[in-house]
């Protein structure tokens, strides 16, 4: 059954109380406190400096400075201004969001009040993904409770700023987390990204300048105003302060929800929190940051868990969504398995996108059959690298990274297929 | 003529609309709403939704078949989609899968004769580290073995 997360912080510090995800249990641990200050004592740039200053970075998976993004909104647009939380958590090994907004509801919605406040946004659409129905039916309950207690509404905490939050539901489509492709959904059409510029700053949601956020992004923020950017410098690294939610899953004894502050070392979070490869296996590969991550060889496990550090191994912290790979895997099939998910999630726009995927799944597939031909491996690295850089939005290079890592570190894998003409791995997960 | 659409989901969409600065915002919720009727989107309710929203049907339908969600044919009473994605697959999900349609006598995509039960595989529902694990309807069922799983679907009325 579901557990509260292993390793607990400020985020999740309370994840295990029942209580806590009502406005009641969350009053009583402090709730509220950050955003009545904000609103009532703070002026909105005091609040973007603050949040800057913290140096808190985007958790949504590009991690960009939320100080930074939240001071691109202009300041006197004239027109209505929207605040939009990208709870569409899709990304494949990533499960985050879906607890901070089960387990800690309220926690999420004081941080939207505060960004709401610091961008003079007037309302809020939170975009959760379809299957979420859960999540989706805490929060809304959440909500309900904020606005019966004047949290929310008219005169949000008693201090003159008037906020609304929409909750809507999403349908089913990967492509919805990427923001652009998240605002048309909410305009009530296909999820295909925008091109950019406009960013969402200038054009976003119906048009209207808009700051989008990640779910765990926004439940920082209360904690930042509560103990101040100081404090919050003081976990992680210099460049990558805070913490963040780490999950585990695959080939480990113990998957599961870690809060650890960013830096720390892969090793540490696989072998000492997971415990390491059940049945006393080896590592083979371990992909750090949800599925479209380049994976890492267990040789280099050693490495700290935040971009500046990624980075140096051609990869990056992605969503935190850490997925493990025994010795007996099959890096051919986890091909098969995660070029198969972007062929089926590409919107269709953009051809390099729409016709890569397809071509990077089809050769994946004939090499796992012993089907592959001798050039394969250098057309699949020639699509990848045609992939890059070429279209509206990231979801394409999200297709080729994986493929490129897996080539990188695990070719002599491929090499074996291609000689002995079938699947050499007996052991491995099933495809 | 029969409303394509109760009283009450019509009153429903209605509010929805009145959340959203402009009126289509509101036309996945509303296809979220007039789904629940019946368990999926047939031509009459597409074009009820077209003229709330002052739109073609086409426009509505190209939304439907852009989401996995809304469906525009018959569905089983139940949804069970297993996860095929790759946390679970380390941990069995395509063998669960396999069980199922054996159990079932059909192929994920397929509904049983007795449109008791829609099989199906989704891509990573967010639930890694209770892997493997299934969606029944909009429950998550998790930790799962093939011996668990066959018994929630025996389970479904």
């Amino acid at each position: 059954m579901q557990t509260a997360p292993w390793i607990t912080n400020y985020l999740t510090e309370h994840f295990a109380d029942e209580a806590y995800r009502t406005l009641a249990g969350y009053t009583a641990r402090g709730g509220y406190e950050a955003a009545r200050k904000a609103l009532r004592e703070m002026r909105p740039p005091d609040v973007i400096e603050l949040v800057k200053n913290a140096g808190l970075q985007g958790r949504g998976g590009a991690g960009f400075g939320t100080g930074l993004k939240w001071s691109f909104m202009p300041a006197d647009a004239g027109k209505p201004k929207y605040l939009v939380c990208n709870a569409d958590e899709s990304e494949p090994g990533s499960f985050k969001d879906r607890l901070l907004m089960e387990r800690g509801p309220h926690q999420l919605l004081e941080g939207l009040l505060i960004g709401a406040f610091a961008t003079g946004a007037e309302k809020t659409f939170v975009y959760i993904r379809g299957e979420y129905a859960h999540a989706a039916g805490v929060l809304q309950q959440a909500i309900d409770e904020a606005y019966a207690a004047g949290h929310l509404g008219a005169d949000a905490l008693g201090s003159g700023f008037r906020h609304d939050i929409v909750l809507q539901r999403g349908a089913g489509a990967y492509i919805c987390g990427e923001e652009t492709g998240l605002l048309e959904s909410l305009e009530g059409k296909k999820g295909q990204p925008r091109k950019k510029p406009p960013f969402p700053a200038q054009y976003g949601a119906f048009g209207m300048p808009t700051t989008v956020n990640n779910v765990e992004t926004f439940s920082h923020v209360p904690h930042i105003v509560r103990r101040g950017a100081e404090w919050f410098r003081g976990i992680g690294t210099e460049k990558s302060p805070g913490t963040t939610l780490f999950g585990v899953s695959g080939h480990v004894v113990r998957p599961g929800l870690y809060e650890l502050p960013l830096g720390t070392p892969l090793s540490e979070i696989v072998f000492e929190h997971a415990r390491g490869v059940r049945g006393g296996k080896r590592v083979k590969g371990v992909i750090p940051g949800g599925m479209s991550m380049p994976i890492l060889p267990a040789d280099q496990l050693d490495v700290r868990m935040a971009n500046e550090f990624l980075r140096e191994r051609k990869t990056m912290l992605g969503t935190g969504g850490i997925m493990v790979m025994d010795e007996d895997s099959c890096m051919v099939r986890a091909g098969c398995i995660i070029t198969y998910f972007f062929r089926d999630e590409s919107c269709g726009q953009c051809t390099q996108c729409r016709e890569g995927t397809g071509w990077l799944h089809k050769i994946f597939q004939r090499i796992e059959r012993g089907e592959g031909r001798e050039d394969d491996l250098a057309v699949l690295e020639d699509v990848a690298a045609k992939m890059e850089g070429q279209t509206i939005c990231a979801f394409s290079d999200a297709a080729a990274w994986p493929v490129q890592g897996l080539l990188r570190h695990f070719r002599s894998d491929f090499e074996l297929h291609l000689r002995e003409r079938k699947c050499p791995f007996e052991r491995s997960f099933e495809l | 003529m029969v409303d394509a659409l109760a009283p009450e989901t019509r009153a429903r969409i209605e509010a929805e609309i009145a959340r959203y600065p402009r009126k289509r915002g509101a036309l996945l919720p509303a296809l979220h709403l007039a789904q629940a009727e019946e368990g999926w989107l047939p031509p009459a309710k597409v074009r009820a939704l077209a003229e709330i929203f002052e739109i073609h049907p086409i426009e509505v339908q190209e939304v439907i078949s852009f989401y996995n969600m809304f469906y525009d044919r018959p569905q089983g009473r139940h949804h069970v989609h297993v996860c095929t994605n790759l946390p679970c697959s380390l941990r069995g999900g395509r063998g669960l899968l396999h069980a199922l349609e054996k159990h079932l006598g059909i192929r994920a995509g397929e509904t049983t004769p007795d449109g008791r039960i829609t099989l199906g595989h989704e891509e990573c529902l967010g639930a890694c580290a209770w892997a493997p694990m299934m969606r029944v309807d909009a429950a998550y069922c998790e930790d799962l073995d093939a011996a668990k799983a066959k018994a929630i679907v025996d389970g479904l009325e």
